[in-house]
C-alpha cells in the first residue's frame, strides 16, 4: 500500500473527508459570527449557546411534540432565529454605539444564563437523538466508509453557505445591507429601514447556529456545554478568515477542519491546539486575518 | 503560704485544657455531626454527583435519624468545587475551621480529592470519598484519614479482564490526555496483559474533543477485537455515538472503562447495546437496592449512579461508626470504620482496609438490546460479579506507606 509519512494513503483519505465534516460545522457557525460581526460590529460570545439552543431545540421537538428530524431542521432555527431577534431588540440595540468590549460582554453573560438554565433543567450528560432512517448506513467510497449522515451534512452546509455568501454579495438584499453598515445614516435617508435589517441580521446569524445544532444533533453529545466546547475554535476559525469576511469565514472554516482532521492522524495530542497555532501564525503575518482588509 | 497556692493555681490552669481535650475525645463537639457535600454542582462531571449526591446524603440522614434516634443532632452543608482543586481545598478549610464540619463526602474529581486529603490530614477530619477515580488516593497519597469508598481506575479496569477472557483478546486504546485517563489506560493495558491478551495501540485525545471520528477511524484500521474508553462523561458519549455511526460497533466490541448508567441514559439503549463494563452498583440488582433506588427516584426523577448511591451509603456507615465510637473524633471513628465490616444495599460484606480502600464486590455488566428491556431504566444484564478480592488492588501490591509489609 501506498504511504505518506509512514500513514496508508487511504487513510489519509479517511482522515481528508472527515475533516471536511468538521470543517464544515466551523464553516457554518464562523459563518453566523462573520454576518453579525460584518453587519453589527457585535462579537457574538452567545453563537455557542445559540447553537447548543438548536441541537435542543431540535430534542426537544421530537421527545414533547414528536416533530421528526426534517421538520426540526425547519422549526428549530426559525425558533433560534426569533429568539435572536428578542435578544437584538431588547438588549443588543442599545450597545451599537459603544466598544465591542461591551457586546462581548453582554453576549457572554447571555451565554453563561443560557447554559445554566439548560443544565438546570436537563443536567450535563446529554439526550439521546438517532440519525433519521433515511440518512443511516454508510456509502463505501473504497478508501473509508462514508456514514450517509456525514455526507449530508458536507452537502447541507455547503448549501447554506453558499446560498448565504449569494445573498449578502450578488443580491439587491444583500447589497442594501452592506450599504446599511457602511454607512446607515445615508443608507437610512434612501428610504431603507436600517434597524429592521440589523435585526433581521441578527436574527439569521443566530438561526444559522441553530441550523448547525440541528444538524450536529445527532452526532455529538447533546449538552447544555456542547456550545463553549466549540465556540472558542470557532472565534480562532473567523479571526484566521478575517473579522466579519463572509467568504473568509467559509473557507477558512473547511481548510482548518482538514487541518485538524491531518493533526489526528500525525500527532493527536495536538489536535485541540493546532488552530491557535495557526491563528498566531496568521495574525503575525496579516494582523486582519486571511480574507480581512485592513481599516 | 501565698506562693504554693499561686503555684496550686498555674498547675491547675494548665492542667484545665489537657482534662478539656481529653473529656472531648468522649464526645461529640458541640453534641452536632456535621458533614459536607463537596461535588461538581454545574460542570462536566455534575450528573454522576453533583445535586444527585447532595440529595442522597440528606435522604441518608433523614433515615439515619429516623431509624436510630441518635443523641446528637446530624447537619450537612454541601459546596460546588468547579473541578478546581484550589476552590475544593479552600472551601474544605473554611469548613473544618469555621463550620466544626467533621466530614466530607463525594469529592470526585481526582485532581480536587487529593487536595482535600491533604487539608483533611492537617486538620484530623475524615473524607470518605465518593467520586473520585485515582488510586493515587489508597496508594503513594494514603491518609489515615481517607476512605475510598465506591471504585477506582484498577477495580474498572478488571473487566477488561473479564472481556479478554471472554475471547476479546486484542485491544486498542481511545484515552483522554490527562492524568486520569492514561492512569486508567495503564490499569486496563495491565489487565489485559494479565488475561492473556494484547494491546495493539492507542490514540490520545485532547479533552472535550465533540469529534471522534478520526480517533475512531484509527481504531478500525488497527483490526483490534476490542476498542477501549479510557476516559469519561462527554468523551465517552462522543465517542460511542461515532462508533455507532462509522459501524464500528458491528465489528469491534466497544468497552467503556469509566461508563456509568448516566452514560447509557444519555445515549439510549439502541445506540449502547451489546456494550460492557465495570460497575460498582445497578439499581437493578435485587429487592434492597430497588427500594434505595425507587426513593431516591422519586426525588431525583432519574436512577442513582454508583457515586451517588455510594454516597448514601458512605454517610450512614460514617454515622453509624459515629454512634458506635462514641464521639466525632477522626481517630476513634477511623478505628470503628475499618473494624466493622459494610452490610448494606449498596456493599455486601464491605471492608474498609488499613491503606483507606473500601473493598467491595463489583459488577461486570452488558446493555440489554432495547426489547429485552422491561421497564425505564432497565438497562443491564449482569454478566459476573467481581468478587471485592479480584476488583481491588491486592495490599501486597500497596504503595501505601501506613501498610505494614
Amino acid at each position: 500500500m501506498t504511504e505518506i509519512f509512514g500513514i496508508p494513503i487511504q487513510a489519509l483519505l479517511g482522515q481528508l473527508m472527515l475533516g471536511l465534516v468538521n470543517g464544515s460545522f466551523y464553516a457554518m457557525l464562523s459563518l453566523g459570527l462573520a454576518v453579525i460581526f460584518g453587519m453589527l460590529n457585535i462579537i457574538n460570545f452567545a453563537h455557542g449557546a445559540l447553537y447548543m439552543m438548536g441541537a435542543f431545540l431540535a430534542w426537544m421537538g421530537l421527545e414533547y411534540l414528536g416533530i421528526g428530524y426534517w421538520q426540526a431542521l425547519l422549526v428549530a432555527p426559525l425558533m433560534v432565529g426569533i429568539f435572536g431577534i428578542a435578544v437584538e431588540r431588547s438588549m443588543l440595540q442599545w450597545l451599537y454605539k459603544l466598544d465591542h468590549l461591551y457586546g462581548l460582554l453582554l453576549t457572554f453573560g447571555l451565554a453563561l444564563v443560557l447554559e445554566g438554565l439548560f443544565t438546570n433543567a436537563y443536567g450535563v450528560s446529554g439526550q439521546p437523538y438517532q440519525i433519521p432512517a433515511e440518512l443511516s448506513g454508510a456509502f463505501n467510497l473504497g478508501f473509508m466508509f462514508l456514514p450517509k449522515y456525514r455526507a449530508w451534512v458536507i452537502g447541507a452546509s455547503l448549501a447554506v453557505c453558499f446560498a448565504t455568501w449569494f445573498m449578502i454579495e450578488k443580491t439587491r438584499l444583500g447589497a442594501n445591507l452592506r450599504a446599511a453598515t457602511e454607512n446607515p445614516m445615508l443608507t437610512q435617508a434612501f428610504g431603507i429601514n436600517v434597524p429592521l435589517m440589523v435585526m433581521l441580521t441578527y436574527g439569521f446569524g443566530a438561526a444559522l447556529a441553530g441550523f448547525a445544532g440541528v444538524l450536529a444533533a445527532p452526532v455529538i453529545q447533546i449538552s447544555p456545554l456542547m456550545g463553549s466546547h466549540l465556540i472558542i475554535t470557532v472565534f480562532a476559525v473567523v479571526v484566521i478568515g478575517g473579522m466579519g469576511s463572509i467568504l473568509g469565514s467559509i473557507l477558512t472554516g473547511l481548510g482548518l477542519g482538514v487541518i485538524e482532521g491531518l493533526t489526528r492522524v500525525f500527532y493527536p495530542e495536538a489536535s485541540a491546539t493546532v488552530v491557535f497555532v495557526i491563528m498566531a501564525i496568521v495574525l503575525m503575518i496579516r494582523p486582519a486575518g486571511l480574507f480581512g482588509k485592513e481599516k | 503560704m501565698m506562693k504554693s497556692k499561686l503555684l496550686a493555681l498555674a498547675i491547675s490552669a494548665m492542667l484545665l485544657p489537657v482534662a478539656g481535650s481529653a473529656l472531648a475525645q468522649g464526645k461529640i463537639s458541640g453534641d452536632v455531626v456535621k458533614i459536607g457535600v463537596l461535588t461538581d454542582m454545574s460542570g462536566v462531571y455534575s450528573d454522576l454527583g453533583g445535586q444527585g449526591s447532595v440529595t442522597a446524603a440528606e435522604m441518608a440522614i433523614a433515615d439515619y435519624a429516623a431509624q436510630h434516634k441518635p443523641k446528637f443532632k446530624i447537619e450537612m452543608v454541601y459546596a460546588d468545587h468547579q473541578n478546581k482543586a484550589d476552590v475544593g481545598s479552600n472551601k474544605v478549610r473554611e469548613w473544618y475551621d469555621t463550620q466544626g464540619v467533621d466530614m466530607v463526602t463525594d469529592v470526585l474529581n481526582s485532581g480536587v480529592a487529593l487536595a482535600v486529603a491533604k487539608v483533611t490530614l492537617e486538620k484530623n477530619r475524615i473524607m470518605i470519598n465518593t467520586g473520585a477515580a485515582s488510586t493515587r488516593l489508597t496508594n503513594e497519597d494514603c491518609s489515615p484519614n481517607t476512605v475510598h469508598y465506591v471504585y477506582d481506575t484498577y477495580a474498572l479496569a478488571q473487566g477488561a479482564k473479564a472481556v479478554t477472557k471472554a475471547g476479546g483478546d486484542t485491544w486498542f486504546f481511545l484515552t483522554a490526555d490527562y492524568a486520569f485517563g492514561t492512569s486508567l489506560q495503564a490499569d486496563a493495558s495491565n489487565a489485559v496483559i494479565a488475561a492473556g491478551g494484547k494491546v495493539l495501540g492507542a490514540v490520545r485525545h485532547p479533552l472535550n474533543a465533540s469529534d471522534f471520528s478520526s480517533f475512531l477511524l484509527q481504531a478500525q484500521a488497527s483490526k483490534a477485537k476490542v476498542v477501549g474508553l479510557a476516559n469519561a462523561g462527554g468523551d465517552t458519549i462522543n465517542a460511542i455515538k461515532a462508533a455507532n455511526e462509522f459501524g464500528l460497533t458491528k465489528t469491534q466490541t466497544i468497552v467503556g472503562l469509566l461508563t456509568t448508567i448516566i452514560d447509557i441514559h444519555a445515549l439510549g439503549m439502541a445506540t449502547t447495546q451489546g456494550m460492557m463494563f465495570t460497575e460498582g452498583y445497578y439499581w437493578n440488582l435485587n429487592d434492597d437496592t430497588r427500594a434505595f433506588s425507587r426513593s431516591y427516584f422519586a426525588k431525583m426523577k432519574k436512577m442513582p449512579s454508583m457515586l451517588q448511591a455510594g454516597t448514601y451509603s458512605a454517610v450512614t456507615t460514617y454515622l453509624k461508626a459515629v454512634e458506635a465510637a462514641g464521639t466525632d473524633e477522626a481517630g476513634a471513628v477511623m478505628k470503628k470504620l475499618k473494624e466493622t465490616p459494610i452490610n448494606d444495599f449498596f456493599a455486601k460484606n464491605g471492608q474498609i482496609r488499613e491503606d483507606g480502600r473500601m473493598v467491595h464486590d463489583m459488577y461486570l455488566v452488558q446493555v440489554k438490546k432495547p426489547a429485552e428491556s422491561k421497564e425505564p431504566w432497565d438497562y443491564y444484564n449482569v454478566k459476573a460479579v467481581i468478587p471485592g478480592s479480584e476488583a481491588y488492588q491486592s495490599m501486597a501490591l500497596s504503595r501505601c506507606p501506613l501498610v505494614k509489609k
